[in-house]
């Protein structure tokens, strides 16, 4: 983008002074999507940031009120397109607190290791995007060499890299494939390693530290104030994770620490993400050792699909139930309930408001994302050149698909 | 989920008559408070020593069409050192309007941008109540219950309804 607005012009002993409004985005490599950032120049010096979103608003919430609750998994995977299996357990739990049923134990342990696999990927991303965008390259081929090895996994519980959907009301689709433990355990050692060598690789590196350690700084009360949540909350020093605080599913059972941080600049924030990684790895591993046996969903005909499919060609009630559940979806009882989970990016919460019918009257999504993004726009401390825009944007961590839902 | 037992006989005194509690609730205590009064509970919420109420998690628009008064407003608060959770409930008639709380937690910016955007809710005294996902052209709002699913009929979107189909006039 070269075309800029001037907006004062003053002539000076050496030269002329000018303030202008430059576009950062939509298409730019470091905004990591499609933002649109206007900035207001003075020379090198930023005097104001103004988002520009929705570009990649595609009426989310709209469609959920025309979809059936079972349909609307696959559109709760593209929010934070990088972690889908999260999107869907935030959702899968909203819709069970208001039927009134819980999964069995062992979709609960599934859907939480899927979580935590899907938490590595997402801030394996970001551990090596924001050195790329601040100038460290090396980083980002080696940290999206290891999530390959994470979609690898998702492929192999869901079949699909990406978007999983795999969570179902009630429980999983499926139950994990033979051999499937084994090759997560393997996957945590080789991991487990590589971590470390990130760290090193970057946390001595001069060059990254003098864009990121002690440039966008955000105080405790403020980061509370701006509703941040997540590693970006944590990073400013507040001890305040939803695993812990609120526990969902089967998080009591596991033993983590909670990652904080004092300063709340960008490597605190890089620095979080890194260690909770850490944690990540040891949670998924408690739960590979702690999984029992047993269901993967519940056994109810009205809600979830037959676990046995050969019934649906021999019973008849079967393969009615399987058709009305298909066809027309099931109806939740009237009420509302807010379900929130600590997502990769934060608080990611669901407002479902149900009319007793088969579709949501109202699924409002509270995401993480959105939230954190609207940092940007305050005068956080140190936030001063154009390059510390870049730095502070990357450290935030948005995915756009979950800002713009 | 949350604990229930947030110490909400305090607030109901306080504020006697005008704040009532909502019974139906089930998943976390609700009051439901008039828009004039909105501010000044929040920023009691907020600032109760007991209470501590420091974290507004969401706002949530809601469009009750044909139901008058047809609009709400649901504010999620989170007390981070009781881990508490607590539900505000608004209900605005057309047309919706609210004051702002923005001077209280700074995150309602975006989220009252949301509201305005998706459902025509305007804030009074909001530092800059513009559109946030539609561009500033755009015609209506199209979370409310009255606006089609695919859009009005216009030129870059030959499938959607036109306004006559939805009784919207013109």
């Amino acid at each position: 983008m070269t075309e800029v607005t001037t907006l004062q012009e003053t002539k000076t002993g050496s030269g002329y002074a000018r303030e202008v409004l430059m576009n950062l985005g939509p298409q730019h490599p470091s905004t990591h999507g499609v933002l649109r950032l206007l900035l207001q120049m003075d020379g090198e010096i930023v005097e104001r940031i103004e988002p520009h979103i929705g570009l990649l608003h595609r009426g989310t919430e709209k469609l959920f009120e025309s979809f059936t609750y079972t349909q609307i998994f696959p559109l709760t995977d593209r929010l934070d397109y990088l972690c889908p299996p999260s999107n869907n357990l935030g959702y899968a739990l909203a819709v069970e607190a208001l039927l009134g049923i819980e999964a069995p134990i062992r979709a609960q342990y599934i859907r939480v290791i899927m979580a935590e696999l899907a938490r590595i990927s997402g801030h394996l991303l970001i551990t090596g995007a924001l050195p790329m965008d601040v100038g460290a390259m090396t980083s980002l081929l080696y940290t999206m060499r290891d999530r390959e090895m994470v979609l690898d996994l998702m492929e192999m519980i869901s079949g699909v890299r990406m978007h999983t959907s795999f969570v179902r009301v009630g429980g999983v689709r499926e139950d994990l494939p033979e051999g499937c433990e084994a090759r997560i355990l393997e996957f945590c050692d080789i991991f487990a390693d590589r971590i470390s060598d990130y760290e090193t690789l970057l946390k001595n590196n001069r060059i990254f530290l003098a864009r990121v350690e002690n440039i966008g700084n955000i105080a405790a009360g403020d980061a509370i104030a701006l509703g941040l949540t997540g590693p970006n909350l944590r990073a400013s020093g507040v001890d305040w994770d939803l695993r812990r605080d609120a526990p969902y599913e089967i998080y009591d059972r596991l033993e983590f620490n909670v990652i904080t941080r004092k300063d709340g600049d960008c490597y605190d924030r890089w620095k979080c993400r890194l260690d909770e990684m850490r944690e990540s790895l040891r949670m998924i591993r408690q739960c590979v050792k702690q999984m029992p046996k047993g269901d993967f969903l519940v056994d109810d005909p009205k809600i979830a699909f037959p676990v046995d499919k050969d019934l649906l060609a021999h019973s008849m009630e079967t393969h009615i139930h399987h058709f009305e559940l298909a066809a027309y979806g099931f109806k939740v009882p009237k009420g509302e309930v807010y379900a929130a989970i600590e997502a990769p990016k934060g608080e990611l919460g669901y407002y479902l408001i149900s009319d007793g019918s088969e579709k949501p009257f109202r699924l409002k999504v509270r995401s993480p994302s959105f939230v954190n993004l609207q940092a940007l726009t305050e005068r956080t401390t140190n936030v001063k050149y154009l390059a510390d825009v870049i730095a502070m944007l990357g450290s935030l961590d948005p995915v756009m698909g979950e800002v713009d839902k | 989920m949350m604990a229930a037992e947030v110490p909400l006989a305090k607030v109901l005194e306080r504020f006697g008559g005008k704040v009532e509690l909502d019974e139906t609730a089930t998943d976390m205590p609700c009051l439901f408070v008039p828009p004039d009064d909105l501010v000044e509970l929040c920023l009691f919420l907020r600032d109760d020593a007991e209470l501590q109420f420091n974290f507004l998690s969401d706002i949530c628009g809601l469009d009750f069409h044909p139901e008058t008064p047809r609009f709400m407003l649901v504010y999620h608060l989170v007390s981070i050192p009781n881990h508490w959770r607590l539900r505000l409930k608004c209900r605005l008639f057309d047309p919706p309007a609210a004051p702002t709380i923005t001077p209280v937690w700074t995150t309602a910016n975006w989220h009252e941008r949301e509201a305005y955007d998706m459902y025509g809710i305007t804030f009074d005294g909001h530092p800059d109540l513009r559109r946030l996902y539609m561009w500033d052209e755009f015609d209506g709002f199209p979370m409310r219950r009255d606006f089609p699913l695919r859009g009005y009929k216009d030129n870059y979107n030959p499938l959607g309804a036109t306004r006559r189909d939805v009784g919207g006039g013109a």
